[in-house]
């Protein structure tokens, strides 16, 4: 990061400590009930090619890295990032495909992760918050929403500022109404717009200044 | 040295870091998807609960049998909210909570826990006062001068009905925890305004000792005044921890129940009479407004809003109970119904006796508690925003089909600091500690504190490490109403200051001047008279020996020195054209000119009232909770049909802070609130003016825009 | 979301094996920005999920002799910017523009925006898709800004779909596969309005898949307008789709199609005859679109709908021959 007082908060004195709370991979999967597996698969025949009803094994590429986890074929793609991945960058808000908090890339392309099964993920390039960073840098998309105060609580920050990657990502040289229409798909509740519309201008610029690729 | 240390802020010219446009602290954090909001927390062992909520808006539980949730697959645990006997009031009431190994699995058995209702009759809107029968309570009389001679002296009367309805907050984090109650101890990690406040809210329900209560946030997804206690979602989850054998547990909301039961502000409605002289001068007031805010009825607005002082008044209310989720407080409560009641029936009289509403707000501002402010404020509104070109008289707007029309409305709110305490620590190294339990509602509030203590100590912004977010750390009032910013910056102000009072003791020695004859500058502590003489900050805290200064400092709410105040005021002006074949209104420009007092960071104080501005156009354009009446239910408890502005739909925003050097000598105000009071009464005073016909009812669609040209033409 | 079992076919062949002969037991999915939500209001229950995007033959978007091949799976991103559809289609890129989300853009379907299920808020909170509660529909008497202004009922909600019109337009069919073999149908045809509860909104039978959409080649001034309040995302509240045969300046023959507006997309033939031999001038345009509504009953909230729909028509047909040879 590029403040040391970021990372202050972490390092609270508390009661109690954070590092309880931050654990590894697939919680719960292992103890789910075989009992749901049983019930529910004597349901439909099986024919070729398919998974379920209870959990099962998947791979997704997240940023890059083959990621394991075993659910159940309905788990949508951010719960399993956030439930079983600790991928929490991305945020569940209307889980109705409307606001774009849980924006991620899929194949180049953004998408409403609340509204993508995980399973059906599978084989695709998925692009979360979590892969933007190289290093101790910000990636120059989320430093341009600093620089542009364009977040506030920041709860739709990360869904935003996917957004942002892809709309950059096909429109490297925007104007402002560009811009604007670009994030038609995101909403914010702070009020944060102004600093926005700022903030894609300025991460275009930076991008296409060579600092990234 | 003397007893009590001057804790007065730097005269503006000597600030260094308070009064800089840093960068809020947190933002990399937030814009790297990197900050752990409580409902990030993934703990060891977690549970995932998910509730059961009723599907009627008024009825009285008779059986539950939750036997067949408890048996399903991966449930842990199944508290009962609503047992039978339990009377609901609205859509969304609790009835029971289920935690289970994954959110599939506690939200499957939710729809195994077997209810059975009795339903009860229901009343759910109150727009039509003529339909709520004996729901509403009037509130008696409220008389000033005499009113009814006032009218009669009138040389014009202006009559209208203006309605604003019941918006929910929406917040995007939504409310609930992680906890886990183990024994006697309780870990948990909410949504919350009031952190340090939290544990005491919580431990009655659970008869656990406050202190065996650890809270903790890092950061929170909104709260605009609705996420101030536990709730009923606080004490289920702790429920649920327990019988699951302590494991943690996350429970919060799903949308729709966020939207029914998480909090909404009341709706207000009244029919306005307003006579005057025809040169402006208001002199009677008349007005009988009714309101919701769910079973407890909806208090009236404080109307005449501003204009206190109008000499002739009668007021009635009533209160309507309605069978829906309770109010809660949202960003300066009841001041945006009263703005927009007030400014609409005065635009309306301006537009009766021909007068530009502007002129009709100065004449008349004399009867406000701040007529000088106003006045100045009216005049830099009317300047920025170019009013004198672009305001006509009502309705003259051109032959095209595309209206457009400018409309004013204004605020005002107190802002006053918080009860707040601080800790600042100098470390023997010279490391600085700032420790307040406080909470960043996305206002800046980290950012701020730290520039006031560097501002204090002489230190540069990166040189303060701060830790908020716990309930063992010095206490602070809940983030509501703008105090925070009052409160934390003069307790920050006075712990640091009372730190750097025994810093300087432990260096005069070193530099043979008395204590009081040092300053901390830029580094530096040296001899006010001899700035020569000086150590850096290191070589100075070296002189304290092993042992570090710890002191706090309080902001008395009730004796704030001077650091913080109450009263902040603005005009605003709205820009709008409207399409009279479609009725779609869309913003061309905003203009806020706000005073503030002293202002802290200027990067994030406009942010606030671009902020509270695009919320504002929000509900003035799009929002609205519909609920059904032969139902009962609400028909849009999503983000879908309950509509928020985009990034498109705002237009520009231009803000004044109004930063002259008397504003600045206020010390400290809260910024939160003001800024968003004026917005629908500033748009709807705008469409009035570019169509030419008052549209009674918030928010400006398409429907509510046609009805009104419509009804105009019959 | 209750569990299910995921079937990923590779082919249209394997896919349509897969389906069974009721509602309610498979589910087809492509974009799925309709159906899960459905499936997390448990409007939807499938024992059996479908996934339709392995199968290629569904996919592209192909020139014919005849016309376009509309894959069902093509994205109405690659709709709205598909260079021939923008320079001949217009009325289709139109209406595909109309969804400003670009998240949405990117994962829904052309297939899927035809088959999607109604957004009627009563329908959404679970009071079925004709909105009953004892035996009447809450509609009428209810909360019905956003609903139909034509038709006599018993259905109020009105067509999500926003290729409807301008297919309907355009005089497009939609292919329909299923194991008993396939059938093409007119798009006008495949919206129905449903006379009774256990009907649906389109003719789609529970074992058939929508394919393709097969659109012939569109006389040269063809548009579509949409009313909606947001810019950013947001259901339109009236859009209308046109397509003219021109002689010259005149108008030989029109197609005038109303969307948002009925439970399906809603031809408006009065305003097509008055059409027909005229110029399109801000007048003639006017007129249209009073012909358009002549027949429309609304509700006790949307009568602005109406209004909505008129000058819809209006401000397609003048986008239609605005800078257009």
């Amino acid at each position: 990061m590029s403040s040391k007082k970021d990372s202050a908060p972490d390092k609270a004195k508390s009661g109690f400590s954070r590092r309880g709370f931050i654990r590894g991979v697939g919680i719960g999967t292992s103890t789910l009930s075989t009992g749901l597996l049983e019930r529910e698969a004597a349901a439909a025949p099986s024919t070729a090619k398919t998974a379920g009803p209870g959990p099962v094994p998947i791979t997704l590429q997240i940023n890059g890295k083959p990621m394991n986890l075993t659910v159940e074929p309905r788990v949508t793609l951010i719960d399993a990032l956030r439930n079983h991945l600790d991928h929490t960058g991305a945020k569940k808000v209307c889980d109705r495909a409307t606001c774009g908090a849980c924006t991620v890339i899929m194949d180049g392309k953004s998408v409403y992760s609340c509204t993508v099964l995980a399973i059906d993920a599978q084989g695709k390039k998925i692009e979360t918050i979590e892969g933007l960073a190289t290093g101790n840098n910000i990636h120059p998309i989320s430093a341009a929403f600093v620089n542009n105060d364009a977040q506030q609580c920041g709860y739709c920050t990360s869904g935003f500022v996917m957004a942002t990657k892809d709309f950059l990502d096909h429109n490297p040289n925007p104007t402002l109404e560009e811009a604007k229409h670009g994030l038609c798909g995101n909403l914010c509740r702070c009020g944060t717009y102004v600093g926005m519309r700022q903030a894609v201008l300025e991460a275009a610029k930076t991008i296409k200044g060579g600092k990234r690729a | 040295m003397p007893d009590t240390p001057n804790y007065s802020w730097p005269p503006m010219e000597t600030r260094k870091v308070i009064g800089k446009p840093y960068k809020r602290v947190d933002g990399p954090q937030k814009a790297s998807g990197r900050a752990k909001y409580s409902s990030d927390y993934n703990a060891k062992g977690l549970l995932i609960a998910a509730y059961l909520t009723s599907p009627h808006a008024h009825a009285r539980v008779t059986k539950i049998d939750t036997r067949e949730a408890e048996d399903s697959a991966g449930v842990k645990a199944v508290h009962v909210i609503a047992p039978a006997g339990a009377e609901i009031q609205w859509e969304g009431a609790e009835i029971a909570a289920v935690a289970a190994t994954t959110e599939e699995a506690a939200q499957e058995a939710t729809r195994k826990i077997k209810v059975e209702y009795e339903v009860l009759p229901h009343v759910v809107n109150e727009a039509d006062l003529s339909k709520v029968g004996t729901r509403a309570k009037a509130a008696g009389e409220r008389l000033r001068g005499d009113p009814d001679k006032g009218f009669q002296e009138a040389e014009a009367v202006s009559e209208g009905t203006y309605g604003i309805p019941v918006v929910t907050h929406c917040c995007l984090e939504p409310h609930g925890q992680v906890i886990q109650w183990q024994g006697d101890q309780v870990n948990v990690w909410p949504s919350v305004q009031y952190v340090s406040g939290y544990a005491g809210s919580l431990a009655p329900n659970l008869k656990v000792p406050v202190a065996n209560i650890h809270v903790r946030m890092d950061y929170i997804g909104g709260g605009f005044g609705s996420k101030f206690t536990p709730d009923a979602w606080g004490i289920a989850g702790a429920e649920l921890s327990k019988k699951a054998g302590g494991a943690p547990v996350k429970l919060f909301l799903e949308r729709a129940t966020e939207q029914m039961i998480a909090g909404n502000r009341p709706s207000a409605y009244a029919k306005i009479k307003v006579g005057g002289k025809k040169d402006g001068t208001i002199t009677a007031w008349q007005s009988e407004s009714w309101a919701t805010g769910g079973v407890g009825g909806g208090g009236m607005p404080p109307i005449p809003y501003v204009f206190t002082e109008i000499p002739n008044v009668r007021l009635n209310h009533s209160a309507v109970s309605i069978n829906a989720g309770a109010q809660r407080a949202w960003r300066a409560p009841n001041n945006q119904q009263a703005s927009y009641l007030t400014c609409s029936a005065i635009e309306d009289f301006a537009a009766k006796i021909g007068m530009d509403p502007s002129e009709v707000i100065l004449k008349n501002a004399g009867y406000t508690p701040r007529a000088d402010t106003y006045r100045y404020q009216v005049q830099k509104a009317v300047e920025i925003s170019e009013w004198k070109k672009y305001w006509h008289p009502r309705g003259d707007s051109g032959s095209g089909t595309v209206k457009r029309g400018l409309g004013m409305g204004i605020n005002n709110w107190g802002g006053a600091g918080h009860q707040s305490q601080c800790r600042t620590t100098i470390n023997p190294d010279g490391s600085v500690v700032v420790e307040i339990g406080t909470q960043d509602l996305g206002t800046g509030t980290k950012t701020i504190i730290i520039q006031v203590a560097a501002e204090t100590l002489g230190l540069p912004f990166n040189a303060v490490k701060l830790v908020t977010g716990t309930n063992d750390l010095p206490p602070d009032g809940s983030s509501g109403g703008s105090t925070t910013v009052g409160g934390v910056s003069s307790s920050t102000r006075k712990a640091s200051v009372n730190a750097l009072v025994k810093l300087f003791d432990a260096v005069a020695p070193s530099l043979s001047a008395p204590a009081d004859q040092l300053e901390a500058v830029d580094g530096r502590v040296r001899v006010k008279s001899n700035p020569a003489k000086s150590l850096t900050w290191q070589e100075a805290c070296r002189k304290m020996g092993t042992s570090k200064i710890s002191e706090t400092g309080t902001n008395e709410q009730r004796n704030p020195m001077g650091l913080n105040t109450s009263g902040a005021s603005g005009v605003q002006i709205a820009d709008v054209s409207v399409d009279t074949e479609t009725g779609i209104v869309k913003m061309n420009r905003f203009v806020a000119v706000q005073d503030c007092g002293m202002i802290i960071n200027p990067r994030l104080a406009e942010s606030q009232i671009f902020g509270a501005i695009i919320m504002g156009i929000s509900t003035a354009l799009f929002e609205k909770r519909v609920l059904d009446d032969q139902t009962g239910r609400m028909l849009n408890p999503d983000m879908e049909f309950y509509k928020l502005a985009g990034i498109d739909d705002i237009g520009n925003i231009m803000v004044h802070l109004d930063i002259r050097p008397e504003m600045d000598k206020r010390g400290v105000i809260g910024l939160g609130e003001p800024p968003a009071v004026g917005i629908c009464a500033a748009v709807g005073n705008a469409v009035a003016n570019a169509i030419g016909v008052r549209v009674p009812t918030m928010p400006m669609t398409p429907r509510h825009v046609l009805n009104a040209l419509e009804e105009r033409k019959a | 979301m209750l569990s299910f079992e995921y079937a990923n076919p590779a082919t249209l062949k394997e896919a349509s094996g897969m389906l069974g002969a009721n509602w309610g037991e498979t589910e087809v999915l492509a974009g799925g920005t309709d159906l899960l939500s459905m499936m997390k209001e448990y409007l939807e229950t499938p024992k059996r999920v479908v996934n339709l995007k392995s199968i290629k033959e569904l996919e592209g978007i192909r020139k014919t002799s005849a016309g376009l091949r509309i894959g069902a799976l093509v994205s109405i991103d690659e709709l709205a910017t598909h260079a021939e559809v923008r320079s001949g289609y217009k009325a289709i890129a139109e209406a595909a523009a109309g969804i400003p989300s670009p998240q949405i853009r990117h994962m829904g379907t052309a297939g899927g925006d035809l088959c999607q299920r109604p957004r009627c808020w009563y329908y959404r909170r679970g009071f079925g898709l004709l909105a009953m509660k004892d035996g009447k529909s809450l509609v009428p008497n209810g909360e019905n800004e956003y609903h139909s202004i034509f038709g006599d009922g018993p259905a109020y909600f009105v067509s999500a779909s926003s290729l409807g019109p301008a297919l309907v337009a355009l005089g497009a069919k939609v292919k329909l596969v299923s194991a008993r073999g396939s059938r093409e149908l007119d798009v006008a045809e495949f919206f129905v309005s449903p006379k009774s509860a256990d009907e649906r909104e389109t003719a789609l039978r529970p074992d058939e898949i929508l394919t393709e959409i097969l659109v012939p080649s569109p006389p040269t001034h063809t548009a579509t307008y949409e009313v909606r309040q947001k810019e950013a995302l947001d259901w339109p509240l009236a859009t209308a789709s046109v397509a003219l045969h021109m002689r010259g300046a005149t108008v030989s023959s029109a197609r005038v199609v109303l969307g948002h507006v009925a439970p399906t997309p809603w031809a408006a033939p009065e305003a097509e005859k008055l059409l027909a031999g005229k110029n399109i001038t801000p007048e003639v345009a006017e007129e249209a679109g009073k012909a358009a509504v002549a027949d429309a009953k609304p509700l006790s909230q949307n009568r602005y709908k109406v209004q909505l729909a008129k000058v819809a028509v209006k401000r397609a047909l003048l986008q239609a021959v605005k800078g257009r040879a």
